[in-house]
């Protein structure tokens, strides 16, 4: 298939498809409306479900209902709709239900604005809902990444049997780039004994999440523990730029981490040995690969849409070995190439006094 | 000899957890020889709720899954849509459906989607001990309205089937009663004729079952039978409000 010029919005949809999901709940909110607008004219087309819902609670319910199925399904939303969906995603997670939700973030809190933020990391990688659980987050920066990552998370939220969160944001959903989806591959997707079928002569399966007996509850939570922890040994991903023998690594996900590139190469223009470090897996967070990409650095710099949430990871990531500093542009601000450029500078300058 | 009565194939033998005159018991049988008698165990999958049926998903033998508080309409339309050939039912109760879970079940019907609810009114909250139920009469006691319900304070009790029956979705919409043998094959046929409904792909079908909560209405089992004659039938009168199948064989 050649390359095809898409808003990412719609490669979420379209890659979502290439992936077998055939079923889509969701509800209208900016700036991911084009998604659900995208699928409700697709999925009919391969033979699936588009059905807009009464409220983003309602279409995460759904999402629950049809993954007790064993269907590949997906919801969108945007922040404050996502507020709205953690009760399911707990659910979710407590039921080992595999399914796909995409955040594309805009600023917060309440109703805050419709431009792009970074400022549901807390949410989307401490759980959101209640209890002691875990989503995979993925944190694409470009829409050709949108789309392999939306494959692959379909692929990990089935492998694992938990929700996979793909972590965008307002730029990402709505700015245009070239991409390929492979939508004539034949996707494979494994057996689930577990699903409701309807018994047809098999013992009955139950999907639930309600356990009264505190040592059974803490057997099934220590079940998920396990999974959790080998998720976090397998499946964290990270890119590195030019960290090799940076003396400050910026640390960025999503489009900030595309204006940080920029950034970088300003910088080393200028004379300072700038890197970056881009967490493509959001939870887990890559501790190891961060610690090889910045721990010889001498210092690390975090750029984020938010008034510091990844920075926290980065932090405990890094126990102190390396200082780490801060930047951060809110409400909607999405920070520039200068911007960044001007806090290398500042924290590199820093730095070089304190030695 | 010759076997007369026994447990439905579709209920499991797990003791039922209920409290002495509670009607639970005999709706849950009611729905489990519905399934049953129309051959369809293999493809049904139960849907259960937060309240004194949570565990539903327990006495009914066949696939099921429990929802969020209020959630089983969403739950199911999911299913239902993923799995067409299955028959999906929901089993809620008046906290759970009127009240946290209005919108859901108000746009499942609107929606007319292809499912059937179980909806069991006992007035009252009765898994978390008594508290004031969207149902909850007008003057009566509770946990949170201890002197009455006052439409004041608290507006009025919600009438579900009229309530539903502004909608142009629902195929199906009855109110029955299970307080005495009549009644309860009558509830029996409305709770058939709900599932047929969905097995002729016509659409929502719901069965709203006065229930007693002795326990919670301080009443006797005797009493709370009449509680349900005198209180509860003249304000949640009986009666079919919607059947799109009889529509269809007269007209």
């Amino acid at each position: 298939m050649d390359r095809v010029l898409m808003k990412g919005n719609e490669a979420i949809g379209e890659a979502a498809i290439a992936a077998g999901c055939r079923y889509f709940f969701g509800y209208p909110i900016t700036p991911q409306s084009e998604l659900p607008e995208f699928l409700s004219r697709r999925l009919p087309q391969v033979g699936g479900v588009f059905l807009q819902a009464e409220s983003e609670v309602a279409a995460i319910n759904m999402v629950y209902g049809a993954a007790s199925t064993g269907a590949r399904v997906m919801t969108s939303s945007s922040s404050p709709g996502i507020s709205l969906k953690q009760e399911g995603i707990s659910y979710l997670a407590a039921s080992e239900l595999p399914c796909v939700i995409v955040n594309i973030m805009r600023a917060g809190p309440g109703l805050g604005g419709i431009q792009p933020s970074q400022s549901d990391y807390f949410q989307a990688t401490r759980g959101g809902g209640h209890g002691d659980y875990r989503t995979i987050v993925l944190a694409p920066a470009s829409v050709q990444e949108i789309a392999d990552l939306v494959i692959e998370g379909f692929e990990l939220a089935d492998h694992y049997r938990m929700p996979v969160m793909i972590l965008g944001d307002g730029t990402l959903g709505q700015m245009m780039e070239p991409v390929r989806i492979d939508g004539t591959a034949k996707v494979k997707i494994q057996a689930k004994p577990w699903a409701l079928t309807g018994k047809k002569g098999r013992a009955r399966n139950i999907i639930n999440s309600l356990n009264l007996d505190p040592e059974k509850l803490e057997m099934h939570n220590r079940k998920l523990e396990k999974r959790y922890q080998e998720i976090k040994e397998r499946e964290t991903r990270a890119e590195r730029y030019l960290t090799d023998d940076a003396e400050i690594v910026v640390a960025a996900y999503g489009i900030v981490a595309r204006v940080c590139k920029a950034a970088v190469d300003r910088a080393r223009a200028e004379g300072i040995k700038a890197g970056l470090f881009r967490p493509i897996t959001l939870w887990p967070f890559p501790d190891m690969e961060l610690n090889e990409a910045a721990g010889r650095a001498g210092n690390v710099l975090a750029v984020e849409m938010s008034l510091g949430q990844m920075v926290e990871d980065v932090k405990l990531a890094l126990n102190g070995r390396v200082p780490v500093s801060f930047y951060g542009r809110v409400g909607g601000v999405v920070p520039t190439v200068a911007n960044v450029v001007e806090e290398i500078k500042k924290v590199s300058e820093k730095y070089r006094k304190v030695k | 000899m010759a076997v007369v009565f026994e447990r439905p194939r579709a209920l499991t033998d797990q003791k039922f957890r209920y409290c002495p005159g509670c009607h639970h018991g005999i709706i849950h049988r009611l729905v489990a020889e519905t399934i049953d008698e129309l051959e369809i165990q293999d493809r049904t999958i139960a849907v259960a709720s937060v309240g004194c049926s949570v565990f539903s998903y327990e006495y009914f033998d066949t696939d099921a899954i429990q929802a969020a508080h209020g959630r089983a309409p969403a739950v199911a339309t999911g299913i239902k849509r993923a799995e067409p050939e299955c028959v999906v039912f929901t089993y809620q109760g008046d906290g759970d459906l009127a009240a946290i879970g209005t919108a859901e079940i108000v746009h499942a019907a609107a929606r007319g989607e292809n499912i059937t609810v179980i909806f069991v009114n006992n007035a009252v909250y009765g898994m978390t001990s008594g508290q004031m139920a969207p149902t909850t009469l007008i003057g009566q006691v509770t946990t949170t309205s201890p002197d009455g319900r006052i439409p004041s304070r608290a507006g009025y009790p919600i009438r579900v089937c009229e309530l539903l029956n502004t909608l142009e979705g629902p195929a199906y919409l009855a109110r029955v009663s299970v307080h005495d043998p009549r009644h309860v094959r009558e509830a029996k046929k409305a709770i058939k004729e709900a599932f047929q409904v969905q097995l002729s792909g016509k659409g929502f079908s719901l069965v709203e079952v006065l229930s007693a909560c002795p326990t919670n209405w301080h009443l006797s089992p005797l009493e709370a039978i009449g509680w349900i004659k005198e209180k509860m039938i003249p304000y949640y009168p009986l009666g079919k409000f919607r059947n799109t199948m009889e529509v269809k064989k007269h007209g």
